[in-house]
């Protein structure tokens, strides 16, 4: 299985190679509630690490999703665009929100793997 | 990246489905269709001469498709609102404690002074002369503005709440600019715990946004305040009494800090409430602050509107008030309308405001007098610390128990070992007859529930409602969890699926059969 | 006080009861050097008959629209309301209810608004409307800023048409933010070049039609013109019942519509409360302001409705909101929606006839006298007209002689140099004698 490293601000990033899907938590999507809307950037931008790489929407409350490191968006789930609940249902497989070519994958060490994100979770509230 | 506020928005399980009668109405509650789903596409309920023939002057630009408005007789058109009108809870139906929105009673003199012909049906654009009334009305609500605020200016024609904090911080970017600081002063600070409004108006018009925390205490300190000043900062923008429902204690303070950091001090007025004719804002520090004349001065909400945002600004800004102000040549009061040859920034909306809640608020203002208006102010915070009195042995306050002014906060905490949620927690007290408190809110506090039970409840009111709280609390607590996910069992409608509102959002009614598509 | 309940025993038992010896203690929190040790300096009390009196007497020193021939428009019209409405938009349950974040509680408001946001879209030929603004010109402000947020650009061009207040507010809001609008001349005869001025900078055009001066305008090449350079086009209308018989702004390409809707079941009242009227595409609808109710269904399977898109707004979005508006103009969207579903598209289309009909036969009469030019080749219930001398002094020449003329253009213009243009409305309400009048009072004034 592919390696997946998590940002303090619940998006994560699942690797292979120098391509990275990013989406947000299974613990993101929980906190939300029920997703209703998201917007996804144009294929070609290039994005910063920490630039607003997305909006995800529920009822109540609006999100950016962050570039969890710099990178080209390559691809985008359009998918979750017709159907968000995708996100809430799936948040870790069907419900990404964008694939990135990282333009370095050495800003992967300074991100949280799975044991540390869980016990950062354990942290909060 | 979450703000923490996904609770659920989608109902739980169906209940109580089944068909009790043949029209799905329950005697006094009555179902009613859209008006486009009953009224004909071919009639009307007016009466109206048909002109005699004439050639008309359209150029050509005449409307050719078929106006698909459905129209009602007059007795199906008051019958329809009639019914809709029963499906709604407000203030002189019952206690309606919705924190921060001051649901205090519409006196209905105020009504009736508005509908006065000489302020209803007068057009903003008669010659002066034959609105001298009108302008002296709204130099005497000036005059009372004025005084009660201990300011020196007032604009009157915002629109709204948000909207004359829109003008007021416009005002200090004016002065800011006139100042020759207008590229360096951009930065506006805003604590956490302000209504959503304060920062979507600093950013509207270009400021950045920087957040002040609170303390644990739920205030906002000097210190916090003095370390983000700087030759940066335009203003702060700060609510007192504070969405906690606590009075900033340490205001004048923090005024200092501001000024000597040449910044301007906005306070959000909306709780203006709590103080009138105890103290004044401009004794405080404050240089601009909107009114609203809906909530202090009783002016209806009206479902949502329409409000009235007067700004009072202090010497330093008045200069820069917004067009149209009223002058007293000496001769007769005039009202400028033209920007040249003044400071004024400019305009915020056409004419000259809201003449009728202008009207009402006097009204309202005139009936208490300066004694009535400070008993108000009183009675608001004795009625909220009654609440906190009757319920804090139960219900967990975020900043411990003590004096509030107009509206009491608790939290969700005492509720925790209960699986019950302020959500649902809210919605029982429909089924108790109350409009809920608001919830969630401010948002700097887990789970808040924020009480607000104005001045116009009476002491047996007051205890009913205590007592309706504390039974749910106990329910809650005693694990009658039923009661609450369910709630609310008894009002027009139950939980309604905004999830699926937001995700296939229908705005509109659309025709879904054959013979009104005809009619399309 | 007639307003508060408590008695002074009351009063003393609840301070028993929170444990202080007096009100003051609650206040504890304010500098005490800062609490006022006497009243403010303003009159105590009054009983009902004295505030009655005291404002009668002020009301007195107006002239109501309906005590004189009236032609003054110009942005605010009179019009008859139905008694229905003023006696329906003041039940307890409209007029002293909240904004319905409780909608279990509130279906009467959402439905009225669910409504009245199909009656808007109907009207205005448009795909979707909000649940009110605050009025036409702050709509307009707010159409701007939607356009700005659309199209990532940020100037705006407004048409020489527009009425100036609208193009002040939205002057001032550009101002503060440093976006640029830029304004064309007074445009009295309706023959600018609007399209010359489109770049691939412009964000949006903003064109009212029938425009200040009463002139009907061709929308549909603007748009087109807009369309091709990647802009939008906002259409303006300050006068809504003309959208009973002139083709909709919907209808000729607009993007967003904005408009007052005061003249549908809202009295004149010098200004306001009013209620905007906003519009636009489906496309568009979550960059549009304001609130917007949608329908869903309850748990028990029942339609119902509920306030919806909320993350647009400042409650939720703060800085990123798309406005920082929070009311809307509720109870003034109810009259209009109340006075609309009682004309129905039939009476409105009639009531929007008989506006027309009036207005030409003033057109006409105008036309016999010396000395007065219409200017207007095209208008609705409103047109321009030419006089000699200077157009506010007449205004008040006739105004002595007990007749409201219209407005000057001098005074929404000042410095335009068009002293000499009136702006005359004609609606159902006047009557021939008001014309002949009018007519009267104006040959006897040159």
């Amino acid at each position: 299985m592919s390696a997946i490293r998590y940002t303090k601000d619940h998006e994560y990033i699942r690797i292979n190679g120098d391509v990275g899907v990013i989406g947000i938590s299974d613990h993101a999507q929980h906190a939300l509630g029920d997703v209703v809307f998201v917007e996804l950037p144009e294929v070609g931008k290039t994005l910063a690490a920490g630039s607003e790489a997305a909006v995800v929407e529920s009822v109540k409350a609006a999100s950016e999703v962050y570039a969890p490191v710099a990178g080209e968006v390559i691809e985008v789930n359009s998918a979750i665009e017709e159907k968000p609940a995708t996100v809430n249902e799936d948040p870790l497989g069907a419900g990404w929100f964008i694939k990135i070519r990282i333009a370095d994958t050495r800003a992967l060490d300074a991100l949280m793997d799975e044991t540390a994100y869980q016990a950062f979770l354990k942290t909060l509230d | 990246m979450m703000n923490n506020q996904g609770r659920p928005t989608r109902p739980g399980e169906a209940h109580g489905a089944a068909r009790e009668t043949f029209t799905g109405n329950r005697a006094l509650d009555i179902e009613e269709p859209l008006i486009f789903d009953q009224g004909r596409f071919d009639s009307t309920g007016i009466d109206i001469d048909e002109p005699a023939p004439f050639a008309d002057r359209l150029g050509g630009l005449t409307r050719a498709d078929d106006l698909a408005l459905p129209g009602l007789s007059e007795p199906e058109a008051v019958r329809h609102y009639v019914r809709l009108s029963r499906n709604n809870y407000s203030i002189d139906a019952g206690l309606f404690p919705l924190g921060s929105c001051t649901m205090k009673h519409n006196p209905r003199l105020n009504e009736k002074m508005a509908r006065l012909p000489g302020f209803a049906d007068v057009h903003p654009l008669q010659p002066q002369s034959t609105i001298e009334g009108a302008l002296a009305l709204m130099q005497e609500l000036s005059r009372w503005l004025i005084e009660l605020t201990g300011m020196k200016a007032v604009a009157l024609s915002p629109k709204a709440g948000a909207h004359g904090e829109l003008a007021g911080m416009m005002a200090i970017k004016a002065a800011i600019s006139s100042r020759g600081e207008g590229e360096t002063r951009t930065t506006v600070l805003v604590p956490d715990s302000a209504h959503g409004t304060n920062p979507a108006t600093a950013a509207l018009i270009g400021f950045d946004v920087q957040s002040v925390p609170a303390g644990e205490d739920g205030l906002v300190h000097p210190d916090a305040v003095k370390a983000k000043l700087g030759p940066h900062v335009a203003a702060i923008m700060l609510t007192n009494p504070n969405t906690c429902g606590l009075f900033e204690r340490e205001i004048v303070e923090i005024a200092a800090a501001v000024h000597e950091a040449g910044a301007y001090f906005y306070c959000d007025g909306a709780n203006f409430n709590a103080i009138v004719g105890v103290a004044r804002p401009g004794d405080l520090g404050v240089d601009a602050m909107h009114i609203n004349l809906h909530k202090t001065f009783s002016t209806p909400h009206g479902g949502g509107g329409p409000g009235s945002g007067p700004v009072v600004l202090s010497e330093r800004l008045a200069d820069f008030a917004p067009v149209p102000f009223l002058r007293d040549d000496g001769r007769a009061l005039r009202l400028i309308e033209d920007q040249s040859g003044n400071q004024a920034f400019g305009r915020v909306t056409a004419f000259h405001g809201q003449m009728g809640m202008y009207v009402r608020a006097l009204s309202y203002m005139l009936s208490h007098g300066a004694d009535g208006l400070r008993q108000a102010s009183e009675d608001a915070v004795l009625n909220a610390n009654y609440v906190r009195a009757g319920l804090s042995d139960i219900f967990s306050q975020p900043f411990g128990d003590r004096a509030c002014m107009h509206e009491v906060l608790f939290d969700e905490s005492w509720l925790k070992s209960a699986h019950v949620s302020t959500l649902d927690f809210a919605k029982a007290l429909i089924d108790e007859g109350y409009h809920p408190m608001t919830v969630y809110f401010p948002l700097v506090v887990k789970g808040a529930m924020l009480i607000e039970p104005t001045e116009s409840e009476s002491r047996s009111s007051l205890d009913l409602f205590i007592m309706a709280m504390r039974d749910l609390a106990f329910r809650a607590l005693r694990g009658e969890t039923e009661r609450f996910e369910k709630a609310p069992r008894f009002s027009p409608r139950a939980r309604l699926d905004e999830t699926r509102a937001a995700r296939k959002p229908v705005l509109k009614w659309t025709p879904r059969e054959p013979w009104v598509e005809a009619a399309e | 006080m007639r307003y508060l309940p408590h008695t002074p025993q009351d009063r003393e038992d609840m301070l028993t009861k929170i444990g202080v010896s007096s009100v003051r203690e609650l206040f504890a929190d304010i500098p005490q050097d800062k609490v006022l040790d006497r009243l403010v300096d303003l009159p105590r009390r009054k009983t009902e008959i004295d505030v009655e009196r005291f404002l009668s007497n002020l009301s007195n020193r107006n002239v109501p629209a309906s005590s004189a021939p009236f032609f003054v428009g110009a942005g605010a019209y009179k019009h008859h309301v139905p008694a229905s409405v003023d006696h329906l938009i003041q039940r307890s349950e409209f007029l002293t209810s909240y904004t319905p974040y409780q909608p279990e509680i509130a279906q009467g408001t959402l439905q009225y608004m669910f409504e009245f946001q199909t009656q808007v879209a109907r009207l205005t030929a448009m795909d979707v409307a909000n649940a009110s603004m605050y009025d036409g010109s702050t709509g307009c402000g707010e159409a701007v800023l939607m356009a700005h947020r659309v199209t990532r650009r940020r100037k705006a061009i407004l048409s020489g048409g527009l009425h100036p207040h609208y193009a002040a507010v939205v002057r001032t809001i550009s101002g503060m933010a440093g976006d640029a609008a830029a304004s064309l001349p007074p445009d009295i005869f309706a023959r600018e070049n609007i399209i010359a001025a489109i770049d691939k900078d412009t964000s949006c055009v903003v064109v009212q039609s029938p425009d200040v001066f009463g002139n009907l305008r061709d929308l549909q090449p603007i748009a087109d013109a807009c369309h091709a350079n990647g802009a939008l086009l906002v259409a303006v209308f300050t006068e809504a019942v003309s959208l009973g018989l002139v083709r909709a702004p919907g209808d000729m390409g607009a993007d967003i519509v904005v408009g007052e809707g005061q003249s549908i079941g809202n009295a004149l009242t010098f200004g306001g409360p009013y209620v905007g009227l906003f519009a636009t595409r489906e496309k568009l609808i979550r960059q549009m302001p304001g609130r917007l109710c949608g329908e869903t269904v309850d748990a028990n399977g029942k339609r119902g409705f509920v306030l919806t898109l909320s993350t647009r707004e400042q409650h939720i979005r703060r800085e990123k909101a798309t406005s920082n508006i929070c009311t809307n103009s509720g109870l003034c969207a109810l009259a209009f929606s109340i006075h609309m579903t009682l004309l129905g598209g039939t009476g409105l289309r009639q009531l929007a006839r008989v506006n027309h009909a009036n207005a030409v036969k003033l057109a006409d009469m105008l036309a016999d006298v010396p000395g007065v030019e219409i200017l207007n080749k095209t208008f609705f219930n409103e047109f321009t007209i030419r006089v000699k001398g200077d157009a506010a002094a007449l205004v008040e020449n006739m105004a002595a002689r007990g007749v409201l003329a219209g407005v000057p253009v001098s005074r929404l213009l000042p410095a335009a140099g068009l002293d000499d243009l009136l702006i005359v409305a004609n609606t159902e309400v006047n009557t021939d004698e008001d014309r002949t009048t009018f007519i009267a009072a104006l040959r006897g004034e040159r």
